[in-house]
């Protein structure tokens, strides 16, 4: 009965302020507007805003935009690009040259027509509008606006839209006098989990001088605990998720990195100094392929990273190829000899670069599909480039997979780093085997580079930056175990990120290269070791 | 250890360095070409530190087999203990006249952190020239060869190790004066640091810390002892089946090199008056490592020439032909492993010595 004649004063009073705002606007209505007296233009103001009707909301808009001119004889236009039109009819209108001039508005008419228009667009017909003006008003909160969100309250009729008006209702309900609106008013706060609602909540519990509390009423108070509470686990989780996303982010870019030099060292027990300068030399040929777009096919340079990236695999390889080839195979058996060769090649290959291309870094840029990122929840966004480098690593992962596990050479690798003669008893020619796995790492090296294009400097000592790192994800990873590189890089880049916020980039390298050497005190040959007899592995 | 005829030369040549050197530096007129200006003997001096580096590097590398590439770390940290003494020897004579060094004050710190206290005295200073590089690398050596890491693994991990720490002393909150390190140095015990009679000194000490590392690691790769570390590198599982425990040994060698190559840094910081993070990259390190891979590995003379020649090359081809020296670095990384895997005492000992 009582819901019944509460909708039956709902009723009432729309059909009040429907008959306001039946009455359609006129030139008159708009005529002080054109004039100098600002008293007599915030009537008119609130004229339109009570007009409410599509007319008024173009006019609001036109003024928001400052597009509102008068003429002379007090006619008032909107200006739509060049040409004028009537706000009531819509009508072009001619006038003389010069003789339209913008009318005038103080800063109190202009926040005016700021809260009438997002009033009436609360009760646009358009739901996109109003869900945009209700964001609006979160955003910017106007203790104004109270009225105009009751009265689209009681109007709105989608539910989604509906709790937003509840909530919104509750923000200008937070200083009612009546304690039960208020509790009303925090729960529905509470449950939006908007970190930016904290503001709002805190004059609730905070105590005065005098040790009593500003809140009178304890169960609001208690509830505004509730809600900070619930507000702050929310932040966490926020916080969580975007430490984990940059985790797994840096942990993708060592997983990169790392693969190649985890292929090598498990075949020929390597360490390859210069594998940071494959990462640079497939950032490189990545930079000339952009270069190559930008000059001959301009109009498909959002696409130069599906030329990049064979390009860059084939450019890494070659390099690794003839190294392999050229110098390592004579140094087999003398891992501590060969890495000081690979540490010359890289100074070499280093100064080559800065010969060549300047010491500078080159500019690579994103294509245009990469800018941006998907706003996960109000203070997360995730990148595009970071999450295509994510899936990209993947996507290497699943070759690197196939390859070895599926593929005759693969099958020729993982005999020859199991047990070398007898892999050659059994007729594999294990010095071609190394070259291709060698070149087959730098490759992916290459890869790496590519993707690390896409989201930091290209120059060259671009593989120094990174160079430790990979070392340090084989240590944790152990060789010749894909599973064993993945764990490794995403364990060091989310342990990292972990720790970063709390004592920075420099003390959480050293804590995590602290971490290591604890842990190879437990597995001396990484997580996953590959099982032998030998004493010598 | 060395035979008679070994020990009168050695010491004929230590006397002859000794005499000779002061007179030519501060005797012998400006004009005379027997005259030994500042820049010659700073050159020298350097080179000298480097050699004794080089020395540490060779006692483990050549004769116990473990590659560090962490050894400009243990140098640069002699260097930063005796640097703290030089910063505080400077006095009220700094840009602020104050109490503190100028990078504090810049920093706007009003007192001195823990671990400057007591640097003022150059004994407690020398001290820790020793105590700092011998316990970190008495610590990291103990959680390495405990859990029986070698080879290219230890390599990394001390490569790692070198590069959290230049990060470390990179950052102005660590309190080494950040990018700039230590510099402007003015006095040393009470003498001015850039006159020719202290360079002579400092000159004299360093040839004589050469000499005497020399035969420190003489005496000790020809003692008992240093036939089990040599069996280390050989083969250290036979080593333990025979029932020896390599823990100790390698430990030992270790701990000393990294102090011999802290006192190596603390020589060089008040010849070059600076010391900075750059000074403890990775790839200082592994210049370390071609210094003795050029002289020859495992034998004590070949760092020392190792050192002069790498150094000196690169002293002469950085000042004509500056975008080439890292390719010829390079090319040397490459080419000794190659052709000439017993360096350059192998090379001569060929022509030399009759098999």
């Amino acid at each position: 009965m009582r819901s019944f004649l509460g909708s039956l004063g709902l009723a009432l009073l729309v059909l009040v302020g429907g008959s306001l705002s039946v009455r359609a606007l006129t030139a008159d209505d708009l005529k002080p507007l054109a004039e100098d007296d600002f008293g007599a233009k915030s009537q008119a103001l609130e004229r339109i805003i009570a007009a409410g009707d599509a007319t008024a909301l173009r006019l609001l808009e036109a003024m928001n935009q400052e597009n509102v001119v008068a003429t002379s004889d007090d006619r008032v236009l909107i200006q739509d690009g060049e040409t004028l039109k009537d706000p009531i009819t819509g009508a072009p209108v001619t006038v003389k040259a010069g003789d339209a001039q913008p009318i005038t508005l103080n800063n109190l008419l202009r926040a005016r027509v700021a809260s009438g228009l997002s009033g009436l667009r609360l009760q646009a017909p358009d739901r996109a509008v109003r869900e945009k003006a209700m964001n609006d008003l979160f955003r910017e909160p106007d203790p104004a606006a109270k009225l105009l969100i009751e009265a689209a309250r009681n109007k709105e009729t989608d539910p989604v839209l509906k709790s937003k008006l509840d909530q919104l209702w509750a923000l200008t309900a937070l200083q009612d006098p009546d304690p039960s609106k208020r509790l009303q008013a925090v729960q529905l706060i509470a449950e939006r989990k908007d970190p930016q609602m904290r503001s709002l909540l805190m004059p609730l519990v905070a105590q005065n001088k005098d040790g009593t509390y500003a809140e009178s009423d304890g169960k609001v108070r208690a509830a505004a605990n509730d809600a900070l509470k619930a507000i702050a686990f929310e932040e966490w989780k926020i916080e969580m998720a975007g430490t984990l996303f940059a985790g797994l982010s840096l942990g993708s870019i060592l997983l990169l990195a790392a693969l190649g030099l985890a292929i090598t060292y498990g075949l020929i027990g390597v360490i390859n100094m210069a594998h940071g300068e494959f990462l640079m030399i497939g950032a490189y040929a990545t930079y000339l392929v952009q270069e190559f777009f930008r000059s001959h096919l301009p109009s498909a340079i959002d696409w130069y990273p599906a030329a990049a990236v064979p390009a860059s695999f084939l450019a890494a390889a070659a390099a690794g190829f003839i190294l392999e080839r050229g110098i390592l195979r004579f140094l087999y058996g003398r891992p501590l000899e060969t890495l000081l060769s690979t540490f010359g090649i890289s100074l070499v290959l280093i100064q080559l670069v800065r010969i060549i291309f300047g010491a500078q870094n080159v500019e690579v840029s994103n294509p245009s599909w990469m800018n941006g990122g998907i706003a996960l929840m109000p203070n997360l966004t995730l990148p595009f480039n970071r999450i295509t480098i994510m899936v990209f690593a993947l996507v290497v992962v699943g070759i690197a997979s196939i390859v070895l596990n599926r593929t005759r050479l693969g099958l020729y690798i993982r005999a020859t780093t199991q047990n070398r003669r007898m892999a050659a008893c059994s007729g594999i020619r294990t010095w071609q085997v190394d070259s291709y796995a060698f070149a087959f790492g730098a490759g992916i090296a290459g890869l790496g580079g590519c993707a690390l294009s896409q989201i930091g400097n290209v120059g060259p000592d671009l593989g120094q930056n990174y160079i430790i790192d990979s070392f340090m994800v084989v240590v944790l990873g152990g060789v010749g175990q894909l599973a064993g590189t993945i764990i490794g890089a995403m364990g060091l880049g989310v342990i990292s990120k972990v720790i970063e916020p709390f004592w920075g980039a420099v003390l959480a390298k050293i804590a995590v290269l602290i971490l290591i050497v604890l842990f190879i005190q437990k597995r001396p040959r990484g997580l996953f070791a590959l099982k032998g007899r030998s004493v010598e592995v | 250890m060395l035979s008679p005829l070994s020990w009168r030369l050695l010491l004929i040549g230590v006397i002859a360095v000794l005499a000779l050197v002061p007179i030519c530096s501060m005797l012998v007129p400006e004009t005379s070409p027997f005259h030994l200006s500042a820049y010659a003997l700073t050159l020298v001096g350097k080179i000298m530190c480097y050699a004794i580096g080089a020395l540490a590097v060779d006692l483990v590398w050549g004769y116990c087999g473990i590659l560090s590439l962490g050894h400009s770390l243990f140098f640069a940290l002699g260097g930063y203990m005796m640097g703290m003494y030089l910063m505080r020897s400077i006095g009220l004579d700094g840009v602020y006249h104050s109490n503190l060094p100028d990078f504090m004050v810049f920093l706007d710190w009003k007192a001195l952190p823990w671990y400057w206290h007591g640097t003022e005295h150059f004994a407690y200073a020398a001290l820790l020239v020793i105590l700092v590089p011998g316990l970190l690398a008495w610590i990291f050596g103990f959680f390495a060869f405990r859990s029986r890491v070698k080879g290219v693994y230890l390599s990394i991990i001390t490569q790692a190790l070198t590069f959290a720490a230049m990060l470390l002393f990179y950052r102005n909150e660590t309190g080494f004066g950040g990018n700039n390190g230590f510099t402007d140095f003015k006095r040393i015990l009470g003498f001015p640091i850039a006159a020719i009679g202290t360079r002579t000194g400092i000159f004299l000490i360093t040839f004589v810390t050469l000499v005497g590392s020399y035969l420190a690691c003489r005496y000790i790769v020809t003692s008992k002892l240093g036939r089990v570390v040599m069996a280390v590198r050989d083969t250290e599982s036979r080593l333990m089946f025979l029932g020896y425990s390599p823990l100790g040994y390698k430990l030992f060698v270790w701990t000393f090199s990294a102090i011999l190559c802290g006192i190596a840094g603390a020589l060089y910081v008040p010849q070059v008056g600076i010391i900075n993070p750059s000074e403890m990259s990775p790839g200082n390190s592994i210049e370390m490592a071609i210094w003795v891979a050029v002289g020859g590995r495992g034998t004590l003379v070949g760092p020392i020439l190792g050192a002069f020649i790498v150094n000196g090359a690169k002293s002469f081809l950085t000042a004509s032909l500056s975008d080439y020296w890292l390719f010829f670095l390079g090319a040397m990384f490459v080419i000794v492993p190659l052709w000439l895997p017993k360096g350059v005492v192998g090379l001569l000992k060929r022509f030399f010595v009759k098999p």
